[in-house]
């Protein structure tokens, strides 16, 4: 990828939660279309960065450049929040919670139409079903409230309407982590698709390293905060470099697999000492 | 019940002693055995099945596995195995533990069951009392139910939490469930439920809200802890690959219905089942990017939503033919396995290779 093409850069990033560093010196850039995993166990910084991308958070230090815009800072108006929200999206891990349980979904796609096209209501109503087709819901679910879908539907709901803003940048912050596994391969091919058919970039944040080789072209370890190693999915996961990388790739199950105990160590002796990037 | 015996000898750390055996009633009777176990629950005045007729063995110290997705009644078979099941729910069927029905206990014959049965949950903070000490909440089987001085039961508390790799075991004792970490209260579940000697231990996915790499230093904990112990397990979870690595044998459910029961080893690469098949097919590789995921198509059924006619998972099935819609299909034996598929015997072989 041409690196005059970059949809997101991210450097020297720094967040502190009081005496806490939950993200210490974090950087790396998505080219446009591209598909990036943040990987780490919980507590790693991998949720607070992405907060700080899309301005759930206020960064301590450091940079966030998305379209060419800096949005390190909060914003500054409505007008320029509006404009943020048309270029990074997020669906989160829960349906349950991130839906408005007295919206369908149609209203809830139509209400970021409204807000970011301005489109007449015939534009809006043949943008909301080529929208819920794409996610593969038909008009009755499209219609239903999220107390009468299935979990994965509501996901899908919460999908199309973070597409509806026609996002640069799509965040999945373990998006698909609850899903059922018949269920999770439907949307995992749904994502694939729009990727194919639109210039999104990806930033998926999963603990599930098979849905991170699926989904991803290249990733990011994070472990205590700091970014620990990083490069195309593919080495990461079939050749990792640091020791964290290393027990992870090993934790996870596999025919013929054994768990292990580690030995107890004191929990910040061994951080000192790893590589990182 | 058999005394505490076992508590007062409780091997050193780091010295296990060989597994003790649980007393296995004799006629070689499985030491946990579920028969026609259907179960309904009151669903807005309506009774609605959760499972139907579910039949499963456990022998002693063998693991199992029980794997499924939402709605399959994983859940539910392991509540009505240590009688949780919610006020109103109707049972019918056999569940027989150690040789004697457990379906009628109550009282204190039902506490000193779940002594012997003991139950684990995926969130360990629901099932604490978030304003009692973590040493008050281990001990209180211990002294309430098996008449165990105070002063006995923490020091064997004390000693469990070792075991399951808590260091200052002591100082634990004295805190609160929020003081500690999810990995962490976790393994203190685990020793509290293993504190009353259980022979069965009910693992409803243990692991799944936990970290990877902390999942993994959980299961060797079990593993190592069943070993130690002579204790069966059975394990619940939709992980496939998690179940198939670490169980001797893996019961894969669907829509309320048992649909597979195979040796571990062999449910990928030899499964009896389509539906147990496409799950391994469906779930992405991390060897490997697939240029497409095979997605089952539709959506997993509840058990009252499945249709009391025909093979509940045919309508998402590639093989499904008129034979399969006729009738609710049997369990049949095969390899030592069981499957619930009337085409398993001409579909065998062609499964593994039809999703790879």
């Amino acid at each position: 990828m041409p690196s005059d093409n970059i949809v997101l850069e991210v450097s020297g990033l720094r967040k502190e939660f009081g005496s806490l560093v939950a993200v210490d010196d974090v950087t790396f850039a998505i080219p446009s279309g591209g598909s990036l995993a943040i990987v780490g166990e919980s507590g790693s910084g991998k949720t607070t960065i992405a907060r700080m991308i899309v301005g759930l958070e206020r960064a301590t230090r450091g940079t966030i450049t998305a379209c060419g815009r800096d949005r390190s800072r909060p914003a500054r108006s409505a007008r320029d929040r509006r404009h943020r929200g048309r270029e990074v999206q997020i669906v989160f891990q829960d349906p349950y919670t991130s839906l408005d349980p007295r919206q369908t979904a149609e209203r809830a796609i139509d209400e970021i139409l409204r807000l970011h096209h301005g489109f007449d209501a015939d534009r809006r109503q043949a943008r909301i079903e080529q929208l819920t087709d794409l996610v593969g819901l038909d008009s009755r679910q499209a219609r239903a409230l999220p107390r009468a879908l299935s979990g994965g539907q509501r996901q899908r709901v919460a999908i199309a309407r973070a597409l509806a803003a026609e996002p640069q940048i799509l965040i999945l912050d373990e998006s698909v982590a609850a899903l059922d596994v018949s269920i999770q391969a439907q949307v995992l091919n749904l994502l694939a698709d729009i990727r194919d058919e639109t210039s999104v970039s990806y930033i998926l944040i999963s603990h599930d390293l098979a849905v991170v080789r699926q989904l991803t072209d290249e990733a990011i370890v994070m472990y205590r905060g700091q970014l620990v190693e990083q490069g195309p999915t593919a080495q990461v996961l079939d050749d990792p470099q640091h020791p964290y990388t290393q027990r992870l790739r090993a934790s996870v199950p596999r025919p013929g697999w054994k768990p292990t105990r580690r030995p107890q160590e004191s929990p910040r002796a061994e951080q000192k000492g790893g590589p990182h990037g | 019940m058999s005394g505490g015996s076992r508590l007062n000898s409780l091997p050193d750390r780091g010295a296990p002693s060989e597994g003790q055996a649980v007393t296995v009633p004799a006629g070689g009777e499985p030491l946990l055995s579920v028969k026609n176990l259907t179960v309904l629950l009151p669903v807005e005045t309506r009774e609605r099945a959760v499972l139907r007729d579910v039949c499963l063995d456990i022998s002693a110290g063998e693991a199992v596995g029980l794997v499924g997705e939402s709605g399959s009644g994983k859940s539910m078979t392991a509540r009505a195995i240590d009688r949780l099941l919610p006020k109103g729910a109707q049972v019918q069927g056999q569940i027989r533990f150690a040789g004697s029905d457990v379906t009628g206990l109550a009282g204190s014959q039902l506490r000193a069951y779940r002594n012997r049965v003991a139950m684990i949950f995926q969130d360990p903070r629901a099932h604490v009392n978030p304003v009692r000490r973590i040493g008050d909440f281990m001990t209180e089987a211990l002294r309430t139910n098996l008449g165990v001085s105070g002063t006995d039961a923490s020091r064997q508390a004390a000693d469990m939490l070792s075991q399951v790799g808590i260091e200052d075991a002591q100082r634990r004792l004295h805190q609160y469930p929020h003081e500690l970490s999810g990995g962490m209260l976790q393994r203190v579940m685990i020793a509290a439920a293993l504190l009353t000697e259980p022979a069965l231990l009910l693992a409803d996915e243990p692991t799944t809200a936990l970290d990877v790499t902390t999942q993994a230093e959980v299961m060797a904990i079990l593993d190592e802890l069943r070993g130690r112990y002579g204790l069966a397990m059975l394990f619940i979870t939709h992980d496939l690959e998690l179940a198939a690595a670490i169980c001797d044998r893996t019961i894969v459910m669907y829509a309320g219905q048992v649909v597979e029961v195979r040796r571990s080893e062999l449910l990928h690469s030899d499964p009896l089942h389509p539906y147990t098949a496409a799950l391994a097919a469906a779930r992405p590789d991390i060897g490997q990017k697939a240029a497409r995921l095979r997605a089952i198509p539709g959506r997993p059924l509840s058990a009252f939503e499945a249709p009391a006619t025909e093979c509940a998972f045919a309508p998402r099935c590639r093989f499904a033919e008129d034979a399969c819609r006729e009738a609710v299909p049997p369990l049949i034996e095969l390899d030592g396995g069981l499957s619930r598929c009337v085409r398993v015997t001409e579909l065998r072989g062609q499964l593994e290779a039809a999703h790879a």
